[in-house]
């Protein structure tokens, strides 16, 4: 009789217990979970939903159904910007990882703690601005700026080269942007790496360049696949520096977005230029994540 | 025995030359805008092309604006809101996802992912759709949920990294002893994911304190931020002012970067001095 009651009073015990429980993972998981239905899956649908939309007249915009807005990115001069974006994007993030890779080897084999302090001072710069690094360099790459007046001090050249406004400005505003970002993941990927194995690689015969190619570059590759992902994404969509290194002259996919919803007020349209842009970064994500990748090291 | 191996794998000594040589070069490299940037803030010239002298004048013009106080401190308190919410929101959700199981956590736990990944212009355009087909009038609060959507997934990734390195036992222990999972979550795995929180805010606040692309797009417009008012004064042409406003900013970030560092220096070192007294207690 007893041993029932304590039973009971046992059970009545766990089901307040577990109720509690219920209640505090709600609270846990219920902000996040309604903020991420609200504000990216809502949103995202809205884009997906007007870009099958028709432009009417003043921009406005009419509840019938149409492909024309997917249509129209094959037209030429559209298509010419989707290839100059992903050629810059391409160039960006070849000389990105060409010259982060190096340095985040010599930064792997640093003390510690002076690691440490060298990757925050590489990030220092972005945390700072993005934008206002961008700008130093319209200072540094314009006729009479810093980079041409040192190179006719040298007596390099004799008159003034023009660095600013093309795809060489675009192209080194974007790596000075993202190389600090492709670093980081290069950098932990090095430093999982067993050293052991580089040893082994060099006891048994192999020479260094063989040893780096066979063992070193496999190893490592997970991180430098972030690195790519890090600097090529984001290269496309950026619409800033192009318009301030590219004067205009280079227009990228994020600039004819940007100029869908601003100038020309065909939102239909630039919303249909947005999921082809999201459709294209999802897919390389993808295959990222399928090459064992893990999304937290984009972060 | 990490060091012997980092040695000897460090064959020569030019190796070693020439490594300290690339560091230093792409120090120079990376910080030469910034040093640009300093410079010209003290030229005394309206244009940036010719150095003309050294002057605080810019300085003294700033401290005596009040238009750009206004715009400072609008900046600041959207940082801070944002800072706070995408903390508290990102930590919990981090915490809970990994403990619970329910119907369409997959499909959420990929969407907080989303705007890692999808450039800013897409997420600023979907917001600025989603806000107009419910008719809510831009302005600070939709800046406030477009940025805090930005940093939800870098506090979510961070104190996640911090989970994962956490030994579970530690909570399963403190519930079997009665501890509800309210009391868990404050007392246990609070401390433990402490340092993923800070580095997840530090990283929002940075974040929003920068951001221009969807705050333009989320911005009515009575409303400026710092990032947006430095590029349309970039835009309209380059005058020393904003590189006195971006020098003052770069050294307040510095310092408070240096700031963290000497004290968690600081606290390690307590940490170990702390440990070998215990230490020498127990022998």
């Amino acid at each position: 009789m007893k041993g029932q009651k304590n039973l009971a009073k046992d059970t009545r015990k766990k089901q307040k217990h577990s109720r509690r429980e219920t209640l505090s993972n709600a609270i846990m998981c219920g902000p996040i979970t309604v903020w991420t239905v609200l504000f990216i899956i809502l949103p995202v649908a809205l884009l997906v939903f007007m870009s099958f939309l028709t432009k009417g007249p003043l921009g406005r915009i009419e509840y019938k159904f149409t492909l024309a807005n997917y249509a129209e990115i094959f037209n030429p001069a559209y298509v010419n910007v989707v290839k100059e974006s992903l050629l810059i994007a391409f160039w960006t993030t070849l000389i990105t990882v060409l010259l982060g890779y190096p340095l985040a080897m010599v930064i792997s084999k640093l003390k510690k703690k002076t690691s440490g302090i060298v990757t925050i001072a590489i990030m220092l710069p972005l945390w700072v601005s993005g934008l206002i690094i961008t700008y130093s360099l319209v200072i540094m790459l314009n006729a009479s700026g810093t980079v041409n007046t040192i190179l006719m001090h040298l007596g390099l050249i004799k008159k003034p080269l023009q660095l600013l406004y093309n795809s060489f400005a675009v192209i080194v505003g974007m790596v000075y942007m993202f190389m600090p970002f492709a670093v980081l993941p290069m950098y932990s990927s090095i430093e999982k790496m067993d050293p052991g194995l580089l040893e082994a690689s060099a006891d048994l015969g192999a020479s260094p360049a063989k040893t780096f190619f066979k063992v070193q570059l496999p190893l490592t590759s997970p991180g430098i696949f972030a690195a790519v992902i890090l600097t090529f994404i984001p290269c496309i969509g950026y619409y800033m520096i192009a318009d301030m290194l590219g004067g205009g002259k280079s227009m990228l996919i994020g600039n004819l977005i940007y100029r869908q919803f601003t100038v020309s007020r065909n939102w239909p349209f630039g919303a249909a230029l947005s999921v082809v842009l999201a459709a294209i970064i999802l897919i390389m994500v993808r295959i990222y994540t399928k090459l064992g990748g893990s999304m937290d090291d984009l972060a | 025995m990490n060091n012997e191996v980092r040695e000897n794998h460090f064959t020569s000594r030019g190796w070693r030359t020439a490594s300290y040589i690339y560091l230093a070069v792409m120090l120079v490299l990376l910080y030469a805008p910034v040093i640009v940037m300093i410079r010209y803030s003290f030229n005394d010239s309206r244009t940036n092309v010719v150095w003309q002298g050294f002057t605080t004048k810019y300085y003294a013009k700033l401290f005596h604006d009040p238009a750009l106080w206004e715009i400072f401190f609008v900046t600041l308190f959207i940082a801070v809101c944002v800072t706070l919410l995408g903390t508290v929101v990102g930590t919990l959700g981090a915490v809970g996802l990994s403990r619970t199981r329910f119907p369409g956590r997959r499909i959420i736990e990929d969407f907080i992912y989303f705007p890692l990944v999808i450039p800013e212009i897409v997420l600023g355009i979907a917001l600025l759709l989603l806000f107009n087909f419910n008719g809510i009038r831009l302005g600070i609060p939709t800046i406030i949920i477009g940025d805090t959507t930005l940093v939800l997934p870098y506090v979510f990734v961070t104190v996640k990294a911090r989970l994962a390195g956490m030994d579970p036992s530690v909570e399963e222990a403190s519930i079997d002893l009665g501890a509800d999972r309210m009391y868990t979550f404050f007392h246990i795995t609070m401390p433990a994911i402490m340092p993923g929180v800070i580095s997840g805010a530090f990283m929002s606040f940075s974040l929003v304190l920068d951001e221009l692309i969807l705050t333009s797009f989320l911005a009515d417009a009575a409303t400026v931020t710092l990032p947006m008012k430095i590029y349309s004064m970039i835009k309209r042409g380059v005058t020393p002012e904003i590189n006195a406003l971006t020098t003052i900013i770069f050294v307040a970030i510095t310092v408070a970067v240096v700031v963290y560092l000497v004290v968690s220096e600081m606290k390690d070192r307590k940490r170990l001095r702390e440990e070998e007294r215990r230490g020498e207690a127990a022998e």
